[in-house]
């Protein structure tokens, strides 16, 4: 027997029970279709939420220089000057899993604008710590290189230093403050970030040239911290083995010396964002697993009912010449033909009411590829496992009774 | 003569409950190609047992069965498959042709489960039979919308696709009614008189006159065993039944 002429014999028994065939059917495309529906919503949710936290700085990475103990006294991490522009150059220049990256030293004081002055804190920094801290220039724009380059006293004010220093409505661009006893004038203002999930306002800020910083307000010449930004949320963790690689080569620290450093990165949003995929992942799996067991069952049960309604076409298949095994593959062959065929189906449906999802609710909808290759290789798979044990009843039954059966 | 087939103290007892049923108590006939034989019986006499052997769907509890020369009674199921296959054909009472199939792919089944046989020398080994059995107009016509006694003739044709050594009939007119039926018979009889050895089970004592060797069994066992010299022309019958007018 071989199997072009089995899979013709299938096809025309399937062909006998159009409707019964298509409604079988049903159940796996259902099933099918609405695994990658939820799949390519969960997929998208995810995805949207992973942007959203990434917009928190999930990719965020900071060095700030290490304790270390000086003849028994423990030091404030903020008294070394370990971290030098070197390290930054290096960093710039070395690694391939960071993307942006800024020095940055800061100092606190009284911001004065005619008779207004309000206590904030000055950033030195360049222009990456935009993309990093996720800040963007709403009015003006952001200082340049060459202002880096020549210690200009300009600087990029948030929008808290605005309200309270511009009290009459005065356009802040181009205007001069004072910054303790330095004067800078506003080249740009950031838009409006509000306040974290720690409290803080993060529109209290001055972002200034860092060399303007270190040379006139702080005059120092190393920095206080670093900050990167990983290329994304998942090579965060290999972006920090480079840099941690490359200081302690800079620094010339031996294999058993502690770092002068520490680096940290926002792991607690990074392990929250995790957790809630994971959830997701598992909560779809479920769902597609519960499907898709139903779907299977209506096969096992159309399958069942085929068998017994054609118990006398069996006889006679045996009567001329059909072998148990070839019964098995006929019976087998339609169940696949049946889960496969509405797999396809499925795919095409849940692909589609994906795109109808996105289209009139506007959701966030993906269709990832492998929720697509799984469904359908778990439907084929359902096929096979329920087909089996209504054919291989069929494949048992003893010629003699099934010819003769009413 | 050659023959197609040779019982030997043929034995089938079966196990119902505790209780052993004898349904054939040492059956021996040989029977020998062209010939056209009616196994008779009541029911209980054991004939269906005895078809089932003779079509290699059941095997002898004890004794010989020679099938063409070849032993039966020891060869497994997958054997005995393909021993049906090839030199068995088939015609029941029922008919049993798959439903909204038709003609040509019901004829066409036996050769579909031998590889050995392309599609083309199917299609053109089934048309032939359904030539054969005066079908030529109804090769594309479904299972369901012929008559009865063209059902058995599409029946008939698949018997005789696989160019079988014995055709085996089991009540073949059973169904139909007596003008049909005659018509049956008088297909079976061109069969014969072409040198096709045919074995048709029947309780109708009636049809034990158109062939050429009678069987009866009773109880398990031969009761007579009688040779017809003078059969009756099926068509001749057949021409003296009134055709129905409705």
């Amino acid at each position: 027997m071989n199997y072009t002429n089995l899979f013709r014999i299938a096809i025309r028994a399937l062909g006998n029970n159009k409707m019964r065939g298509f409604l079988t059917m049903l159940g796996i495309i259902i099933g099918v279709a609405s695994v990658i529906t939820m799949l390519a919503i969960g997929q998208g949710s995810k995805r949207s939420i992973r942007a959203q936290i990434s917009e928190m700085g999930s990719n965020m990475i900071m060095i700030h220089p290490g304790a270390d103990r000086r003849g028994g006294v423990r030091l404030d991490a903020s008294e070394m000057e370990s971290l030098k522009l070197e390290d930054y150059d290096a960093i710039v220049r070395e690694t391939r899993y960071v993307s942006a990256c800024s020095p940055s030293v800061n100092s606190g004081g009284q911001a004065i604008f005619g008779a207004n002055n309000h206590p904030t804190s000055v950033y030195g920094v360049n222009a990456d710590y935009l993309d990093i801290r996720k800040y963007s220039v709403s009015e003006g724009e952001m200082f340049s290189e060459e202002d880096i380059l020549d210690a200009a006293k300009v600087c990029v004010v948030g929008k808290t230093i605005v309200d309270n220093l511009f009290t009459n409505g005065e356009n802040p661009v181009g205007q001069v403050i004072r910054f303790g006893k330095i004067p800078f004038q506003i080249v740009g203002v950031l838009t409006s970030k509000g306040y974290n999930t720690m409290g803080m306002d993060q529109d209290d800020l001055i972002l200034a040239p860092y060399t303007t910083i270190q040379k006139r307000v702080l005059a120092v010449t190393h920095l206080q911290s670093i900050y990167c930004s990983a290329l994304s949320e998942e090579q965060t963790e290999k972006a920090e083995e480079e840099i941690s690689g490359l200081l302690r080569r800079n620094h010339k620290l031996g294999a058993g010396d502690a770092d002068d450093f520490n680096i940290r990165s926002q792991q607690e949003l990074s392990s929250m964002m995790n957790s809630t995929s994971d959830m997701m992942t598992v909560l779809l799996a479920c769902i597609a697993g519960i499907s898709l067991l139903v779907g299977g069952i209506g096969i096992m049960n159309i399958m069942y009912v085929s068998v017994t309604e054609r118990t006398r076409e069996i006889g006679l298949r045996m009567s001329i010449g059909a072998k148990g095994r070839d019964i098995l593959a006929q019976f087998l062959i339609e169940a696949i033909l049946i889960s496969v065929t509405g797999g396809l189906i499925g795919v095409l449906l849940g692909i589609g009411a994906s795109w109808v999802v996105k289209w009139a609710a506007n959701w966030p909808v993906y269709v990832e590829w492998y929720s697509v290759v799984l469904s359908f290789a778990v439907c084929t798979v359902t096929g096979i496992f329920f087909g089996w044990y209504p054919a291989q009843k069929a494949s048992n039954l003893d010629p003699i009774e099934a010819i003769r059966y009413e | 003569m050659k023959a197609i087939i040779e019982l030997k103290d043929i034995r089938r007892d079966f196990t119902v409950g505790s209780e052993t049923v004898h349904a054939l108590r040492g059956v021996s006939f040989s029977i020998e190609a062209g010939e056209f034989v009616t196994v008779m019986g009541t029911s209980g006499s054991g004939k269906s047992t005895l078809l089932n052997l003779l079509g290699c769907l059941d095997t002898p509890t004890a004794g010989e069965y020679m099938l063409d020369g070849v032993s039966v009674r020891r060869m497994g199921k997958n054997e005995r498959a393909k021993l049906r296959n090839r030199k068995i054909g088939f015609v029941l009472q029922s008919y049993n042709l798959l439903p909204k199939t038709t003609s040509i792919e019901n004829v066409e089944l036996p050769l579909m489960y031998n590889s050995a046989v392309s599609s083309k020398e199917r299609e053109k080994r089934a048309i032939e039979a359904l030539e054969a059995v005066g079908l030529h107009d109804r090769l594309y016509h479904k299972s369901n919308q012929m008559s009865g006694g063209q059902q058995q003739r599409v029946a008939i044709a698949r018997a005789l696709v696989n160019d079988p050594v014995l055709i085996l009939a089991d009540e073949a007119t059973g169904n139909l009614d007596t003008r049909t039926s005659f018509e049956i018979l008088t297909l079976f009889q061109e069969l014969y008189a072409r040198g096709r050895t045919i074995v048709f089970v029947t309780h109708n004592p009636e049809l034990s006159a158109y062939s050429s060797r009678t069987i009866v069994l009773k109880d398990g066992r031969v009761v007579s065993d009688t040779r017809n010299e003078h059969i009756a022309s099926a068509r001749t019958t057949l021409e003296s039944i009134p055709k129905q007018e409705d």
